[in-house]
């Protein structure tokens, strides 16, 4: 009888189980946080931020080192809970909060370069579009290329040496945030051999340690961090920055590298004249939305223009702060935010890529990687 | 160096690194045991209180939380054949079968004490290899990696045993779903039949649940028993269990080691180790009749390999800031979120944050296993528990854990379609684990031939890693077959007629077949028809692979099909109509959660299904049901989970 005694002891527990089931119930039932019921220009006490990417990648901590900074600094101090929904390369998350987002400011997105450059190239699986979204705040960053000690022992031999062989560059993917590097070093007849399936350009770096790579990029803080050293043990050498926007929307040199030439002066040097054409147009929409505005805090255009102006006064407030200034140096690298109107022009303006461009850009890339996009 | 060592030892003993480390540790066994959360749920629990926490403290408790996961794991893994996280899958295998046979004490006990042991070893692996991993981690070019996919995909043979072309059709498919999404040469969709959900890919969880959890969980129906069907007094499945562990330690020691080498390469998964482990475990096992079956061996060799991966991990995470598996990816965000830059400096200017992580790490793993230890005994009953209780139960379980992959619709209809083929697969017995190696191992195989090929041109494969490699596959599809060759010849040498009977019963044996392997066979030859011709359209670097995958499988097909054709197969008869009535209420329940919702669909289902089938009573029904709710609502609210909302559940639930 013993087989029996054992099945109704575990009926018995089952049934605790049940009982505690129903107790858990009620309490969570209880616990739920009661749904805010505020006038429009009130900071809501909740805000959703999707953050298309996963937990723990860049974008998210990035997310999750400005939120406690924002939440203090807003009236109220609402919390600020960040939803990750990646997929897609941050295309499901962006398409996602194109259809659901409510406009009350209750809801925010934070996008990155490879939410901006599917947008641009007209990537079929896109049905978001920036218009209708309107700034709060946008993060920087600048950017290396660097090469081999193979190819020279300084700049400038490594830069005629890299007109001479064909170079390889690891890559994430053909539309991926390698794409204005690309196209620079083909502006300087650089025979570029990408190979492409890395899964970030931390695995880029790798293969270039490792030797497989000859040329590589990386951008400012994992260049700070693991490429610096290489540069001080001679085992890399810095060719050129990608540079900074300034107001103006001019490439000028980035303060971080003051000695390092951007792109634009190290073209000029080489051909004798500014850099111009389709494929300068191509590589300055493409910097200027990947790298100068990386990083975007975004909210539904519709959001009440008082709240949306109460956001970015915030971010206004906390970035002045020291405080902020010592923690972002870690973690966002030496460059300040740019808050409001400064972001809506350069947002529109590289977002805006001309018809023209964008065919020159796929022919571009099917001559010369025989990719071939699937555009709209 | 000695004097950090300590130092930092110090620190770990520190009542507030304790706490926190225990605190991560609690959470990580929470969503280690929840099949499907891992430890990118545990991070986004935790990674709210990072931002501004001491570093060494913060690191204790990020610690805690990552050793402990592939521990958890193990709980759904052996009870109720879940493959709790890509750590586990091969736990499953013989896990869940001891489990079936009773044991399922004894398996969780053995579990748990060679993740110990793993995570243990492989901390001190850790301890010294950091300091001279750099240029090893180095040594490994694309060329070797793609030699170490090739190394797990050959173990392919060593799963499949007879049935070698099965294995062979079963390995292709998996590699043409791995190879769905996005070409990483090309950048080229492929397969994805103009749905938005298949540009990524299939996720590794829907696969995981599909192939092993669903098919189980309709059989386990189709019988109506509990999952237990022998006997068993579980104490003595403790003492066992550490008898098995303390018998087979030169297992353990060996997959540890092995494991925490392979962790610390970039770029190859976790979820290679425990089916490379496991395969060392049937080859070097001397009678390996009883894997599969429930070898005891099958769960520690994974078990003391993915724990000391883990550890190992942390090299790659904090010398390169490449992450080594997904919660170390996890992990290097923490780090990042704590102002901390990996690279070099980590061995240069934080060595002692390093020891920090390595010693937090060895005792959360001591922690993690003696917490799992104690509740193994009391969990293990569960498998006494009449099934159609624990059903419905599981299977809200496993759709809610497939949700959970990327929170789309897609997820469910994979789960079933999966889950489809491994019902037909386990039927037929076609090989599972030989279809989700495929699949695991797909990404890695193609881009890192792609890449080697790219690089280093013909040089890639005459590299000394690569051929050292080479030798081991060699090793692993020959050594078997000249063993038993030379077995068989000198048994008929010494005892002239009386060769082992079992052997040339085997060779006697004509092939079976049914209606089930006839409808795959035809099956998977019109799919590699339909998806040839799919890929056709392709660059040729973004068709290749693909094709590659279709052509293993097309062949293992026919070379199955020339066999039936040329030994008389005998008549299998291969019964399925109740097993697909349950896919089909499976299918229909889908269909409910997407019109009504998830939560409110579970409830209900929950109650019906304990009413009518379990027929229990009124009250118990209710109480399990609401427990459902509360822990769906539970769960989304701490953890900010969504779910398919459907009609009913915005009423309810919002």
């Amino acid at each position: 009888m013993r087989p029996l005694t054992s099945q109704q002891t575990l009926n018995t527990r089952l049934k605790h189980a049940a009982r505690l089931g129903l107790l858990c119930a009620g309490l969570s039932t209880l616990m739920l946080p009661a749904t805010a019921n505020a006038a429009d220009t009130d900071v809501p006490d909740t805000i959703k931020w999707t953050i298309p990417f996963g937990v723990g990648g860049g974008t998210d901590v990035w997310a999750r080192f400005f939120a406690p900074w924002f939440s203090e600094s807003l009236a109220g101090e609402p919390t600020i809970m960040i939803d990750n929904v990646p997929g897609g390369g941050s295309i499901n998350g962006a398409n996602l909060f194109a259809v659901r987002a409510k406009s009350d400011g209750s809801q925010w997105l934070g996008t990155s370069a490879s939410t901006q450059y599917p947008a641009m190239l007209g990537d079929p699986r896109v049905r978001y579009d920036y218009a209708d979204w309107k700034p709060i705040l946008a993060t920087p960053t600048g950017g290396v290329v660097y090469a081999s000690p193979e190819m020279g022992q300084d700049a400038d031999s490594a830069l005629q040496a890299l007109l001479k062989q064909p170079v390889k560059l690891a890559a994430q993917s053909p539309t991926g945030v390698e794409l204005p590097v690309l196209i620079a070093l083909d502006m300087l007849d650089v025979d570029v051999d990408p190979v492409f399936g890395m899964r970030s350009r931390g695995e880029g770096r790798l293969a270039f340690e490792r030797g497989e790579a000859n040329i590589d990029f990386q951008t400012t803080s994992a260049y700070l961090s693991n490429v610096q050293p290489l540069v001080d043990d001679g085992k890399a050498i810095p060719l050129f920055s990608l540079g900074v926007l300034n107001d103006e929307g001019q490439i000028v040199r980035d303060p971080t590298f003051p000695d390092l030439p951007t792109f634009n002066e190290v073209y000029k040097q080489t051909k004798g004249e500014a850099p111009s054409g389709n494929a300068y147009e191509a590589y300055r929409k493409f910097f200027a939305s990947g790298y100068a505005l990386q990083k975007l805090v975004m909210v539904p255009v519709d959001t009440p223009e008082a709240l949306t102006e109460a956001y970015r006064q915030a971010a206004r407030d906390f970035i002045k702060t020291d405080k902020f200034k010592e923690e972002s140096a870690a973690q966002l690298g030496p460059y300040t935010p740019i808050i409001g109107d400064t972001v809506s022009a350069h947002l529109e303006d590289a977002m805006s890529i001309k018809d023209e461009t964008r065919q020159w850009l796929i022919t571009w890339l099917a001559d010369k990687f025989d990719v071939h996009l699937a555009t709209r | 160096m000695f004097d950090i060592l300590l130092s930092s030892l110090g620190q770990v003993f520190t009542l507030s690194h304790l706490l926190y480390m225990m605190l991560g540790v609690i959470v990580g066994l929470v969503v280690g045991i929840i099949p499907g959360l891992g430890g990118i749920a545990g991070m986004s629990l935790l990674l709210p209180f990072l931002y501004g926490m001491d570093p060494s403290v913060a690191l204790g408790m990020l610690m805690g939380l990552v050793a402990v996961i592939p521990t958890g794991d193990t709980f759904a893994s052996v009870l109720l054949g879940i493959p709790g996280s890509s750590a586990s899958q091969a736990t499953v295998i013989d896990g869940f079968s001891l489990a079936k046979r009773g044991q399922a004490a004894r398996a969780l006990s053995s579990a748990f004490l060679s993740s110990m042991a793993g995570g243990l070893i492989g901390a001190a692996v850790l301890t010294g290899f950091i300091l001279i991993a750099q240029p090893l981690v180095l040594a490994f070019s694309s060329s070797e990696l793609f030699m170490l996919t090739l190394l797990g995909l050959s173990m392919v043979a060593v799963l499949s045993g007879r049935d070698l072309f099965k294995g062979l059709a079963a390995c292709g498919l998996g590699l043409l779903v791995g190879g769905m999404g996005m070409a990483p040469a090309t950048g080229e969709f492929r397969l994805n039949f103009g749905l938005d959900y298949l540009y990524d890919g299939l996720p590794l969880v829907v696969v995981g649940l599909g192939i092993f959890a669903l098919p189980e969980i309709i059989e386990l129906l189709v019988q109506r028993g509990t999952i237990a069907n022998e006997p068993c007094r579980l104490g003595q499945g403790w003492r066992q269990g550490f008898r098995d562990v303390r018998r087979e330690r030169g297992l353990v020691a060996r997959c540890a080691g092995f494991g925490s080498l392979i962790g610390t390469i970039p770029g190859l998964a976790g979820s290679v180790v425990d089916w490379m482990t496991y395969g060392h475990a049937v080859q070097s096992a001397k009678d390996k009749g009883e894997f599969g079956q429930g070898d005891i061996r099958g769960v520690i060799a994974p078990e003391s390999a993915n724990n000391a991966c883990a550890c190992g991990a942390m090299v790659p995470t904090l010398l390169f800031g490449v992450p080594g598996s997904g919660s170390a990816a996890v992990f290097l965000g923490g780090l990042l979120l704590l102002g901390l830059q990996p690279g070099i400096s980590m061995i240069e200017t934080h060595l002692d944050l390093t020891y920090t992580i390595i010693w937090s790490l060895a005792l959360a793993n001591i922690v993690g296993a003696g917490l799992c230890l104690g509740l193994a005994g009391p969990v293990a009953s569960l498998t006494r528990v009449r099934f159609t209780i624990l059903a419905p139960l599981i299977t809200v379980l496993i759709l809610f854990a497939a949700y959970q992959a990327t929170r789309a619709t897609g997820d469910l209809v994979a789960l079933a379609v999966v889950g489809a083929i491994g019902v037909l697969f386990k039927k037929a017995n076609w090989s599972r684990p030989a279809f989700l190696i495929g699949f695991v191992l797909a990404p890695g195989a193609e881009t890192y031939f792609y890449q080697a090929v790219q690089f280093q041109g013909s040089a890639a494969f005459a590299r000394p890693g690569v051929l050292i490699i080479g030798a081991l596959i060699l090793a692993v599809l020959f050594i078997p077959a000249f063993k038993a060759l030379w077995v068989k010849r000198r048994q008929s040498k010494t005892s002239g007629v009386t060769a082992s009977p079992e052997t040339a019963k085997a060779a006697e044996q004509s092939p079976m077949i049914g209606a089930v392997d006839v409808l795959l066979l035809a099956g998977l030859l019109g799919l590699a028809a339909f998806a040839w011709s799919d890929v056709a359209g392709l660059s040729m670097l973004g068709s290749v692979f693909p094709m590659l995958a279709i052509a293993i499988m097309a062949l293992g097909c026919l070379a199955e099909a020339a066999r039936y054709a040329l030994r008389r197969p005998q008549w299998q008869h291969q019964a399925c109509r109740e097993e697909l009535v349950w896919l089909t209420g499976f299918c229909a329940l889908i269909a409910v959660i997407l019109g009504l919702g998830f939560i409110s669909t579970a409830a209900l289902f929950c109650l019906v299904f304990l009413l009518g089938i379990a027929r229990l009573k009124l009250w118990t029904a209710a109480g399990m049901a609401i427990g459902v709710v509360a822990f769906l609502v539970g769960m989304a609210h701490f953890l900010t989970l969504t779910y398919p909302s459907g009609l009913l559940d915005p009423w309810f639930f919002s």
